[in-house]
């Protein structure tokens, strides 16, 4: 009887230890870079250009070219990868050939992201002949992300109760108007949140743009999106690994990677908040 | 009309729907057509046994073997930190926490899971790594040891939050039926939650470790980038992956580096897929065997 209240007491003193150890590594993480970092943001570094070959001034490029890079890649995924959710689940017979797409799918949201990056260089850059340039980089980042927003759209549309979509028939509606009035409206956060969160994912994603949109040093913003741009986390590995002032350029990397932290954890909370306003209100009904 | 704008939008559906899985379907083509090139000069079996890697001598050497270790030795490590952390924290949020905990946790913890893997590279290379070599006593800090503390830490959140999932669909039936029985908590949980819930804990297991064999920016950052066998973890490794990332700038398009580059894509691409499938097989089998079939 004592050996096994024992058991139970180191157990759970074991458990609780794995989650203390867990949120203590992960907030040294954060905490480190907020301090350092925090000293080095001003003003000024968020809104002016580098100077002096990277060893003062602002980082505003980088900040621009992530924005664009982020919103690029979501204007391309967002309507194929909710278009291809619709699809499986709304429109495709149900049979052998969709489980298939449906696990390739799944299979490729594992796929390493600097695969990602080859399929970007050998299509886009090459291929295609858009060089080393936004455009390819929004490609290559919105392909990325797909599969993660299609997986994502598609369990929220499969939650969605039969029961909605047989009522709406019921009414006489068609299937696009069942599609637009009852099964999209009660998916949306589900979607919202898998779409915020690979938002998150692309503005923090360094490999697949590594050789194909980023640049290292730029003096100006870019002027179009077939020019190279700069973007935070390449910055950050560029400050990191180039360069000939290491001491001036860690201290702008630190800065870099609280901007990029803040971004991403914002983003990715905003995601996570939409999904418990909707779990709880699940629960209520 | 009405019937007409109906095909019209099936229609749309069925161009966007096929225009992604085309691009989805390019990428492996793309894989295979850029990769392949290589294996004319020397055969497969020679590229993933090679114990040499020097793309750029003359004549180049194009073994990939030290590449693979080095990923194997990085990924192996990080799973002695990601598992028992990872695991441990989905039990706790599963079975201790009270309601509110959970409900503070568990999200938090999926936030946590959203970190960059830039930044954990960036920290690994500055904070992590000399401190390492200071308390080691290390010729450099940058070592597999490293990257596999690094990269443990930063797949800990992605199992926590795929395990704790797996754990929550465990029926509440099973815990009362045990608990009737006369188990504890403790009993409870080893004997019946963590068999019931085994197949999804592994999942969870298998994509963190998917995760880190494909994590790139972390590993090319603190890993040290030595593409030699390594003898001991404290050595500097490169993996498949880094070695993409680091060489890819300088390989010229149509040469056999840059096809050698492409092959090692297909061999992480192969890699990953093999862990998929094998957690696809083992979820679907939870599933049904918790009565959840989907």
């Amino acid at each position: 009887m004592k050996t096994r209240y024992l058991s139970q007491k180191i157990g759970f003193s074991l458990l609780f230890l794995s989650i203390v150890a867990t949120l203590f590594f992960l907030g040294t993480i954060i905490y480190f870079v907020a301090v350092r970092g925090a000293g080095i943001i001003s003003w000024e570094f968020l809104t002016s250009v580098p100077r002096e070959a990277m060893t003062s001034g602002g980082v505003a490029p980088a900040i621009v070219g992530t924005l664009w890079l982020t919103l690029g890649s979501i204007m391309i995924a967002f309507p194929l990868g909710l278009a291809c959710a619709i699809y499986l689940c709304e429109y495709s017979p149900k049979n052998y050939i969709v489980n298939i797409i449906r696990i390739s799918i799944n299979n490729l949201a594992g796929v390493p992201s600097i695969v990602f990056g080859l399929f970007g260089l050998a299509v886009f850059v090459k291929f295609l002949n858009f060089g080393v340039s936004i455009i390819s980089g929004c490609l290559t980042l919105g392909i990325m992300v797909l599969p993660s927003i299609i997986s994502a759209s598609q369990e929220a549309l499969m939650a969605v109760p039969q029961s909605y979509r047989e009522a709406s028939f019921a009414l006489g509606a068609t299937q696009w108007q069942t599609i637009k009035k009852a099964v999209l409206p009660s998916s949306m956060p589900g979607i919202l949140t898998g779409v915020i969160l690979s938002i998150g994912r692309v503005a923090g994603e360094t490999a697949p743009i590594l050789f194909t949109a980023g640049t290292f040093y730029m003096r100006g913003y870019p002027k179009s999106i077939f020019s190279e741009c700069m973007a935070l986390p390449y910055h950050i590995y560029a400050l990191m690994t180039e360069g000939v002032h290491p001491q001036q350029q860690k201290e702008i990397a630190y800065g870099c990677a609280l901007i990029l932290l803040f971004l991403v954890l914002s983003i990715s909370m905003v995601a996570i908040i939409i999904r418990q306003k909707q779990r709880s209100s699940a629960q209520l009904r | 009309m009405k019937y007409k704008k109906e095909l019209f939008y099936r229609l749309i559906f069925n161009i966007l729907a096929f225009a992604s899985l085309f691009f989805l379907i390019g990428i492996t083509i793309i894989l295979f057509k850029e990769g392949l090139p290589i294996f004319k000069q020397l055969p497969f079996f020679k590229f993933v046994t090679g114990e040499y890697w020097y793309p750029t001598y003359d004549p180049p050497d194009f073994g990939i073997l030290p590449l693979i270790l080095g990923s194997i030795w990085v990924t192996l490590g990080a799973l002695f930190i990601c598992v028992p952390l990872g695991v441990g924290s989905a039990l706790f949020l599963n079975e201790l926490a009270t309601n509110r905990q959970r409900s503070i946790l568990k999200p938090l913890i999926e936030i946590l899971a959203g970190i960059p893997s830039i930044v954990y590279g960036f920290f690994g290379m500055v904070i992590v790594a000399p401190f390492l070599q200071k308390i080691f006593n290390l010729p450099v800090g940058l070592t597999a040891f490293t990257g596999s503390l690094i990269l443990g830490i930063m797949a800990t959140p992605t199992v926590c939050s795929i395990a704790e999932d797996a754990l929550s669909f465990v029926p509440k039936t099973f815990r009362e039926a045990s608990y009737a029985v006369g188990a504890n908590r403790w009993q409870t949980l080893t004997k019946v939650v963590i068999p019931a819930g085994g197949s999804g804990i592994s999942t969870a297991i298998i994509l963190g470790m998917s995760r880190a064999i494909g994590e790139t920016m972390t590993v090319l950052m603190v890993c040290g980038g030595a593409a030699v066998i390594p003898s001991s973890i404290f050595q500097p490794v490169r993996t498949l992956t880094a070695t993409i990332a680091a060489e890819m700038g300088e390989a010229v398009m149509g040469d056999s580096h840059y096809h050698a580059l492409f092959a090692i894509g297909l061999v992480l691409f192969m890699i990953t897929l093999v862990f998929n499938i094998i957690a696809e097989i083992i979820s679907r089998r939870f599933r049904i065997k918790l009565g959840l079939g989907r």
